[in-house]
């Protein structure tokens, strides 16, 4: 690949119960992805406050993906469906104002979906660092 | 400033194996607050545990990053290893370098250095960590059962075999349910009333059981372990403890022209009545509405014959006010109304009946004491058709009826049909049907004989119409295997009315807070794993309540939701889950967004009054969450949009920190 | 229609102030000019007498002040609202912001409100003296001898020309005819926006968000934004920034003040009013309104009291984020 020196930034905020365990599940069967991927653990994708993102993307991430239950498999019953209206229109907004849809997405990856979880990040990095270096929302200051 | 220890675990060659420990345990010794590094073959055997615990005391450390496994895997272990040596086990984290690191990535210098960045992130977290101690309440050791039809009866003798004391509170003079009205139940054919009625014997005589007849929930405060209910039980105007249900009163009432619910109007009963012969606790009640003496002053009639004396015609409401640790909602379903089916024409001949009309039409308990009768004439039918799916599956454009199945009608309508065909085989039976669904033990055998056996006549297609025309009930239906329209002179038509919760769940859930789907049925925990549970802790479903559900469900269902009841109550204490919302009183507007997306019911508002710099004081509503009932999901921190609620152990700024760590 | 005037109002509010039905009035005030008319408190009959301002500069939402002064204030308030108001007024009372019992609210008709700018633009600098006809504006200036006539409906201020609603939605008593709610064009630019690619998007914004100041304008007028403390004042928060020191930090503000107020911004139009440098902050709002109606079903904030807004709302079957974009593309 073309890009092979650059190395986009990807943070992945992972519901507890699903999507973590997903990811774990990748680790157990071995499903390689790329290091750029960084998880956050939060209890539910609901605990995801657009403040979070806006700060990784402030702070020179390149990608920010949040991962949760599927709709209907909330551990906390609900959490994911709000998720899911804040996501939607949070992105939207985004899009709104210029910024390249493509940095964003969320994702329903369940605890058994360890080969989800691998395949979505690898397609979410490869996705991002077609991009390039996020530059629209980086805060300038943070830069080194 | 925390003073964090970092112990980097091998876990073998699993870790050491794509990360070069020793880089990351020299690279995190440098992190802020970091006063200690290593790293060690397995953190989590005793020997490492030790490790940690030694380091713990010689260097003074207030906090814990543990590069290890997933935190799902050791995270518990850790936190007891940080508790044995003296911290609270909530001031560690996990840097996840197994699962998400070495084992997805293949080159030690890119697992090497996502491991270290990994590491910083925790430690950046553990900087912000606070100590959190789990709350602790008491549980009351008593249930309440709200409803007391098979359902509640079911879960409440569980609950007292257990020995602890449950209340069934019922709105109906008499337990029983829907279950005492039946006739036989399928797919056995064992007469409802020879199973149900020694249960109901049962929890009479049952020392831990109290029953609330004629009663409803009023008011429910409090939270799980500790609900404060109030149970208003309504005046039925004779002493409970005194009527000996003897019947005199019923006898020589000379109001006997009320319409009576328990055989679906199709007799009367008398003012005073007990609603049937089995009824639990045997005891009169006065309708109010019709009895001449409550209504005008002018009779006295029932008071008079009464040996025992246990007419009270001045009684009132009475208000009770009771603690409980949990409880359940049994409180069932009804059919629905078919008013709307117009086709159908039930409102305008006598001879169109719902099932349950249908059970009671042949119930020898029932108005025609078990002899299949036409309501219109007392004729015997020669023709019988039973229409299925009436208002079940229906179209949600078509604004009637009800999108489920309701489940129980296939099997219910195939046991009227045999039982027809069993007892009057000159009988034409026919059943219109979109779908039979017979899944359950022995259920399809059950309908196969009834097709087979029996000879009941089971035709795909609906029916359109039903005008009544003379003594005749002209059927006009669809049948879709032979592809023609049938018509056919019925002499009696049965509708297999859908079903639908009954009336009291909406306000019901309201009082606990408790979420219910469109429908009104209550909705689970967990669709799956925790079937019985309410989303709010401490409340249960039995039965009907939570969906459509045939008495072997029913019954296993309310013993499951006794179990998980038994298996609260027996705990002296409740220790909660320290990683719960808080809202800081100084930042909440009061404007009830957190609690609009609270799945647990577990904020309220309060006011409260705040010194102002000017020295006057304001009130101000806040937001209150009860940690006992928060399950610490987060949903209230982003609706929130003061930022005055947060989560601990999650905290905005410890996610930001973390935010920062990676991206750094 | 009878034409609503200040002398009735005032009439109106000193009899209220007279026979004690309240104790002070939420209305408007001359400032230093003609057209910089504030938002002011009136405690008796001759402060309104000589004070209160009823005119095509009374743009300012007074439901807001509610919030932080229903419980301070003795005795009922009196509040004039506008129908744009009283969808605020509405919003603030399902939020539980202030106690209805203290407010006797009147509900005004309203032909829309002037934009200065787009008076100056029209009329120059230095304007002495403003008189307003039925539907004329006569601007008086330094430098000319004859006052501009101008017609109102020129200058309307970006909100009043796409009016949403005439109708007062919360009221006590209304004084005139109520209105209707309108079938408005104010998603058009909103939509025009979307249809630009995303590099035009992104200099379009660019370009109107750099002018921030951050003076919290925008913050401080809005109905919206009367949280006790803001996040963007809470050192706790970790988001707490006050300069315009870079490109990000006022997007970082404006998109969170525009996401906290979503499914809640009654579209009031008080942002861009305010905004001293004319950044039509509107757009973010009713980006978020526009979405959230074609998304989740037609959903207009304060349109009645204890409503639910759509992000603390959901349904199983809700859009998908990924769906979101597909779907306009096909739209498109």
């Amino acid at each position: 690949m073309s890009m092979s020196e650059y190395k986009p930034l990807i943070v992945a905020f992972c519901c507890n119960w699903c999507s973590y365990a997903g990811a774990d599940l990748a680790g157990n069967n071995r499903l390689c992805y790329p290091a750029d991927v960084k998880i956050i653990r939060v209890p539910c994708s609901c605990r995801v406050n657009p403040m979070f993102i806006l700060r990784a993307f402030q702070r020179g991430a390149d990608g920010v993906i949040i991962c949760g239950c599927h709709p209907g498999d909330c551990h906390y019953t609900s959490g994911n469906y709000y998720t899911r209206r804040r996501m939607a229109t949070l992105f939207s907004m985004l899009d709104y104002l210029g910024i390249e849809k493509e940095r964003t997405r969320v994702e329903w990856v369940s605890a058994a979906e360890g080969a989800k979880f691998a395949a979505t990040m690898n397609d979410f990095v490869e996705t991002v660092a077609a991009l390039g270096e996020n530059k629209r929302l980086e805060d300038l200051r943070c830069k080194k | 400033m925390q003073r964090v220890g970092v112990f980097v675990c091998w876990c073998g060659s699993n870790i050491a194996g794509t990360v070069d420990v020793q880089a990351v345990s020299d690279a995190l010794a440098n992190e802020p607050g970091v006063v200690f590094s290593t790293n060690y073959q397995y953190m989590c055997s005793q020997a490492g545990q030790d490790m940690i615990i030694d380091a713990v005391k010689e260097h003074n450390l207030t906090g814990i990053v543990v590069c290890s496994c997933s935190p799902r895997m050791h995270e518990a272990t850790f936190r007891k290893t940080a508790a044995a040596a003296g911290l609270n086990p909530y001031m560690v984290e996990i840097a996840n370098i197994r699962e998400q690191c070495s084992w997805v990535h293949k080159d030690m210098a890119t697992g090497t250095e996502k491991a270290i960045i990994l590491g910083k992130a925790a430690i950046a977290k553990v900087n912000l960590n606070a100590p959190l101690t789990p709350g602790q309440s008491p549980v009351t050791k008593r249930a309440l059962v709200i409803g007391g039809g098979i359902a509640g009866i079911q879960t409440a003798l569980d609950i007292a075999d257990a020995g602890f004391p449950v209340d069934i509170v019922e709105k109906n003079p008499t337990i029983g349910g829907k279950m005492a009205q039946l006739d036989k139940t399928f797919p056995t054919l064992d007469c409802a009333a020879c199973i149900l009625t020694p249960k109901m014997v049962d929890v009479a005589q049952n020392e831990n059981i109290r029953i609330f007849s004629y009663s409803e929930v009023s008011e429910i405060k409090g939270f799980v372990g500790n609900f404060d209910v109030t149970i208003k039980k309504n005046a039925r105007y004779v002493k409970e403890d005194i009527c000996t249900g003897c019947g005199a009163c019923v006898d020589k009432c000379p109001m006997k022209k009320v319409p009576n619910e328990f055989n679906l109007g199709m007799d009367n009963r008398s003012a005073i009545y007990i609603p049937f012969a089995q009824a639990v606790p045997k005891v009169a009640t006065i309708d109010p509405n019709s009895c001449n003496m409550l209504k005008n002053g002018k009779c006295g009639l029932c008071a008079r014959v009464c040996t025992a004396g246990a007419i009270d015609y001045t009684q009132k409401d009475e208000f009770i006010n009771e603690k409980y640790g949990a409880i359940v909602v049994a409180t069932g379903f009804n059919p629905i109304s078919m008013d709307k089916f117009d086709e159908f024409a039930y409102n305008r001949s006598k001879d169109v009946i719902t099932s349950l009309e249908f059970e009671r039409l042949t119930n020898a308990a029932g108005p025609t004491a078990g002899h299949l009768e036409r309501p219109s004439d007392g004729k015997s039918p020669k023709t019988i058709v039973f229409v299925q799916c009436v208002g079940s599956r229906c179209d949600a454009c078509a604004q009637k009826g009800k999108e489920y199945c309701s489940k129980i009608c296939c099997m219910y309508t195939a046991k009227h049909a045999m039982l027809t065909r069993d007892k009057y085989p000159d009988t034409e039976v026919y059943v219109f049907y979109i779908d039979v669904r017979t899944p359950g033990k022995n259920f399809d055998e059950f309908y196969r004989r009834a097709v087979e056996e029996y000879g009941v006549k089971y035709i795909k297609g609906m029916v359109g119409k039903v005008t009544p025309e003379g003594d005749k009930l002209k059927v006009q239906a669809s049948d879709l295997i032979e592809n023609k329209q049938l018509h056919i002179d019925a002499d009696l038509v049965v509708l297999a009315a859908a079903i639908e919760p009954d009336k009291s769940a909406r306000p019901l859930a309201t009082m606990l807070t408790a979420s219910m789907d469109t429908n009104d049925f209550f909705t689970e925990a967990h669709p799956k794993l925790r079937p019985v549970e309410s989303p709010t802790a401490g409340v249960f479903l039995s039965g009907a309540c939570q969906g459509p559900k045939d008495i072997p469900e029913t019954v296993s269902q309310a013993s499951a939701a006794a179990s998980k009841v038994i298996g609260l109550l027996v705990k002296d204490k409740l220790t909660g889950n320290p990683c719960v919302a808080h809202s800081n009183e100084l930042m909440c507007n009061g404007c009830s967004s957190c609690e609009r997306v609270c799945p647990y019911g577990a904020i309220t508002y309060e006011d409260k009054e705040f010194r102002m710099p000017d020295r006057t004081t304001k009130t101000r509503r806040i937001a209150v969450v009860n940690p006992a009932v928060c399950q610490g999901c987060g949903a209230c921190t982003v609706a929130c949009p003061s930022g005055a609620m947060d989560l601990n152990g999650f905290t905005s700024k410890q996610i930001m920190a973390e935010v920062d760590a990676i991206c750094r | 229609m009878q034409k609503i005037t200040q002398p009735m109002l005032i009439d109106k509010a000193v009899s209220l102030l007279e026979n004690g039905t309240v104790s002070c009035v939420f209305g408007w005030q001359k400032g230093e000019f003609d057209y910089d008319i504030t938002p002011s408190v009136f405690k008796n009959a001759d402060d309104l007498k000589e004070n209160f301002v009823w005119n095509g500069f009374c743009g300012a939402n007074l439901s807001k002040y509610l919030v932080s002064k229903a419980d301070k204030i003795e005795g009922k308030i009196l509040v004039f609202l506008k129908p744009c108001d009283s969808y605020s007024f509405n919003q603030l009372l399902t939020e539980h912001r202030f106690d209805r019992e203290k407010v006797y609210a009147i509900g005004l008709p309203c032909d829309g409100m002037a934009d200065i700018s787009k008076v100056k633009k029209l009329c120059g600098d230095g304007i002495s003296a403003i008189a307003f006809g039925d539907d004329t504006i006569s601007v008086t200036t330094i430098y000319e001898d004859k006052p501009y006539e101008i017609a109102l409906k020129d200058v309307l201020l970006e909100r009043c020309e796409n009016c949403k609603s005439k109708k007062c939605v919360a009221y006590d008593e209304l004084l005139g005819e109520n209105g209707d709610v309108l079938d408005s064009n104010r998603f058009d630019e909103v939509a025009r926006i979307e249809a630009m690619t995303p590099d035009e998007r992104f200099a379009f914004w660019q370009n109107e968000l750099s002018r921030c100041i951050r003076c919290n304008a925008c913050r401080d007028a809005c109905p919206a934004c009367t949280c006790e403390k803001c996040v963007f004042d809470n050192s706790d928060s970790g988001v707490e920034n006050k300069a315009a020191a870079n490109s990000f930090e006022e997007k970082m503000f404006h998109i969170i003040r525009a996401f906290h107020v979503a499914g809640r911004c009654t579209d009031c139009g008080e942002c861009s009013r305010v905004c001293p440098q004319n950044i039509p902050l509107h757009l973010l709002n009713r980006k978020f309104i526009k979405d959230i109606n074609e998304f989740y079903g037609e959903y207009q904030a304060g349109a009645e009291a204890g409503s639910r807004a759509p992000l603390v709302d959901y349904t199983e079957e809700d859009i998908e984020p990924y769906d979101v974009f597909d779907r306009r593309d096909i739209d498109a």
